[in-house]
């Protein structure tokens, strides 16, 4: 007896549902979530692929059983069946399909928000041009405009989630970007480094500016990624949660080197992160604060390293970004 | 040149070409594959070839506008060629500023010029097109009579017409402030290097669907002729191809997710970019009930536009991730990246051209192309391809960015296989200009329609005529009309003898 063709087409469905939604959960193709925000990336991830490796095995497996089932037996010169169309299943694969993408935007808003996408202070875009300060010097830099001086200033990025917008974050670090490195400093201390240490748990607020072409900052492990934009300040707020160290990558093509651009975040406990800063300080004030700039773990980013150095990355040109530094 | 890169990429340190020369072949390489081979190969050739035939007409509207668009694509070729002995541009094909106009002056000129002359050229072959299919139909030939490829270049013209300007203007704005001095988009003259990301992406984005349209259009036709089997839903098929162009338009932000864009902005252009998923969902079902339960003809062309179908939809459903602003801020400028337009423009497009070069060889060429070589073709390219280009969605999310020469070394297994497959894809063109060359001198003859297909071009003869019709052709059928002359066709009659008996009625 032939089985009917409804029970067929169930059971493909089940086990295509069913094959979906394990790897959609299971494909392992995301790095370790180190941030309170990549786990909801990955979340969304996740819902994406179980949707996708649904519709990839519907279209494909229809797509290889129509070549072997419909292919043209040997001798048949005729046509195939004069179907025009079918109303009701295309208006069946227009509207599921507006059904998943309204799904998917209302996920992804949500997603967003609860990360902080849309934190007012953040995600306005009132910019204010700044104006180069000394065109003439080797790496020229920027002046800060008045929206500096402005308590309401508006930078685009990620801000504050919903929970803690208005706070202050824990941790702020200015983030300047420029061919080829990336230097952090920590304006309460005064602390100038070539890595970025966060406390684990706490909320970091980065001010990513970039000195001479774009860049972009990024670290997988936080699934967060923002440009560094010459002549305006954005903003990257974040509160990382799992120590270890992890690359931070330059995601925007910024000349020759762009590829070396790398460097390395290191989260760690809040009592380690204050002893780092303690240390820093300590060194800062015997006036070796060049030593931040070549990192202890040679042997990992010794490409950095000596990249900073091929490029002019020196005393120099670091005593110039303090001095630019001292008008905000 | 891809394959070039690729090699460079075999391993995690620069070594093949080295930092300076990556940059430079990077840019030419985007540049050649978008402007002087999708495009002009795309919409210009097969849509100027296929046009006037598909709808009857002698030649195009305008003629003489058209000899110059097609003169405009040799110089400017030259020219982008040329600055590989002057000097590359290192900015990648987008030129961002002030990367662009900090880096080599005579390289970027260089760039700036080829494209402004390749970007006119499209712009008046799209007014050619346009006004070709509005007015020079033959009578009878209503626009539901049309093959959905003249749909699809009603949708693409359209964009070149309104885009294509916008791109010219912010690279003239880039070329004076690379050698003039002003300030557009410098900020240390008072600019804004995002005003140039703005302009560029409203015609660039527009362009990714400038480059798949006239593909969907050709696959649309070419399906339902090799499984005998009218196309399934015609008129859905052709309204999708001007929802994509009008929704194409308003989409040019998703690539600017990680730049200097507010919130609400990054949130309207995340669902208008999700809605392109509707219309282009509308082609693939349709596609595979089109061949579903039809009588495949399994040769070249249809391998090739059925492969087409299966690599596009990967694209697609990456682009729809894509779309989402948190997973976008995540893989932006990564290999993902990478894996999702290359699955769109060569999974996509290039399948797509080969398809067609397939499809209508016999009708340009008037002989046949040997089958089993087009078949090797399609194999090492199918394969080659997901070799290639698969893995990299992985190299993405792991933390691999594009347009890097040099990467963190866990990732070198996987970008050895890459390379692998990209020699398979190199490799895979050896057989087809083989085929191709071989077969216009020494192939059978093809006749006038070797296919049996019931499109205009081909009741012309193998390679058409002057003027394209010996006499005046007949609109004796809709473009997809299989399987209704079922018994004619067991009466052993050809199509051309239905034609005949058609015409002498009449």
């Amino acid at each position: 007896m032939k089985i009917p063709t409804a029970i067929i087409t169930m059971l493909f469905g089940v086990v295509i549902t069913l094959a979906s939604l394990w790897y959609g959960q299971n494909n392992g193709w995301m790095p370790i979530a180190a941030s309170q925000e990549a786990p909801l990336v990955d979340g969304l991830f996740n819902t994406m692929m179980t949707i996708a490796t649904g519709l990839f095995l519907l279209v494909e497996g229809a797509i290889v059983i129509a070549i072997f089932r419909f292919r043209q037996q040997p001798g048949d010169n005729t046509d195939g069946p004069a179907i025009e169309g079918n109303l009701p299943l295309e208006i069946l694969w227009t509207g599921i399909p507006v059904v998943i993408v309204v799904g998917l935007s209302i996920y992804s808003f949500e997603v967003y928000n609860t990360m902080g996408g849309l934190d007012p202070m953040a995600s306005g875009d009132r910019q204010v041009v700044q104006v180069a300060a000394n065109p003439d010097a080797q790496i020229s830099g920027l002046i800060p405009g008045d929206s500096q001086a402005r308590p309401d200033r508006v930078a685009v990025g990620v801000g504050a989630s919903p929970q803690t917008q208005g706070q202050p974050a824990d941790v702020e670090v200015d983030v300047l970007g420029l061919q080829f490195a990336w230097i952090f400093t920590y304006p309460q201390s005064g602390v100038v480094s070539g890595e970025l240490h966060v406390p684990a748990d706490r909320e970091v607020k980065l001010n990513i500016k970039a000195q001479d072409v774009l860049h972009a900052f990024w670290v997988p492990q936080f699934r967060l990624k923002q440009d560094a934009i010459p002549g305006r300040t954005v903003e990257l707020r974040f509160k990382p949660q799992i120590p270890g160290t992890y690359p931070i990558v330059c995601a925007e093509l910024c000349g020759s080197y762009h590829g070396a651009m790398r460097s390395q975040t290191i989260v760690e406990a809040p009592e380690d992160f204050d002893a780092w800063l303690q240390s820093q300080i300590a060194m800062t004030e015997a006036g070796e604060n060049t030593v931040a700039m070549v990192p202890e773990t040679l042997s990992k980013t010794d490409r950095l390293a000596l990249r900073t150095a091929d490029l002019g990355v020196d005393d120099r040109t670091l005593a110039q970004l303090h001095h630019t530094g001292h008008h905000h | 040149m891809a394959t070039g890169m690729r090699a460079e990429l075999a391993t995690p340190n620069p070594d093949f070409l080295g930092f300076e020369n990556y940059n430079g072949v990077l840019t030419l390489h985007g540049t050649i594959m978008i402007f002087l081979w999708i495009v002009p190969a795309g919409t210009g050739a097969f849509a100027n070839y296929l046009i006037p035939l598909m709808i009857g007409a002698k030649d195009m509207a305008f003629p003489r506008l058209n000899a110059i668009a097609f003169w405009m694509v040799p110089p400017g070729g030259i020219l982008l060629l040329s600055s590989l002995i002057t000097e590359t541009p290192g900015a990648g094909w987008t030129s961002y500023p002030p990367l662009s106009t900090s880096s080599g002056q005579v390289g970027q000129m260089t760039w700036i010029l080829s494209v402004l002359i390749l970007g006119t050229s499209s712009i008046l072959g799209a007014l050619n097109f346009l006004t070709t299919l509005l007015t020079m139909r033959i009578k009878d030939m209503t626009f539901y009579d049309m093959p959905l490829f003249c749909w699809a270049m009603l949708a693409t013209s359209a964009l070149v017409l309104i885009s294509t300007p916008v791109l010219a203007g912010a690279l003239i704005l880039l070329s004076f402030d690379l050698i003039a001095g002003t300030a557009f988009f410098n900020p240390t003259g008072g600019g804004d290097p995002i005003v140039y990301q703005h302009l560029f992406w409203f015609y660039s984005h527009p362009a990714v669907y400038i480059m798949i349209l006239p593909m969907f259009g050709m696959i649309s036709d070419i399906l339902p002729v090799h499984a005998r089997k009218p196309i399934f839903g015609y008129t859905a098929i052709a309204y999708s191809s001007l929802a994509i162009s009008f929704l194409g338009l308003i989409v040019w932000a998703h690539h600017m997710f990680t730049s200097g864009t507010p919130g609400w902005l990054r949130m309207f252009f995340m669902i208008a970019t999700m809605a392109i998923a509707v219309p282009t969902g509308i082609k693939v079902f349709s596609w595979v009930a089109t061949i579903w339960r039809g009588k495949l003809r399994l040769n070249t062309p249809m391998l090739f536009a059925i492969g087409f179908v299966a690599l596009f939809l990967i694209g697609g459903l990456s682009g729809v991730m894509l779309a989402s602003v948190p997973f976008d801020i995540h893989v932006h400028d990564t290999y993902f990246i990478v894996a999702h337009f290359h699955y769109v423009l060569f999974g996509g497009s290039v399948t797509g051209i080969y398809a067609g070069i397939y499809h209508w060889y016999p009708k340009m060429t008037g002989r046949m192309f040997n089958e089993t070589w087009g078949k090797v073709h399609f194999f090492l390219h199918f394969v080659g391809f997901n070799l290639c280009f698969f893995p990299m969605h992985v190299l993405g999310l792991q933390g691999m960015p594009r347009r890097v020469v040099q990467y963190d070394p866990q990732f070198a297994t996987v970008n050895m296989v890459c390379t692998v497959g990209s020699i398979i894809l190199a490799f895979s063109t050896i057989p087809f200009i083989i085929n191709a060359v071989w077969s216009w001198s020494k192939g059978p003859k093809a006749g006038a329609n070797p296919w049996r297909a019931l499109t205009l071009e081909w009741q012309t003869t193998s390679p058409p005529a002057i003027e394209n019709f010996d006499e005046e052709p007949v609109l004796w059928s809709g473009p997809y009309e299989y399987g209704i002359d079922l018994e004619l066709i067991e009466d052993d009659r050809s199509v051309d003898e239905l034609l005949e008996e058609v015409k002498a009625e009449m």
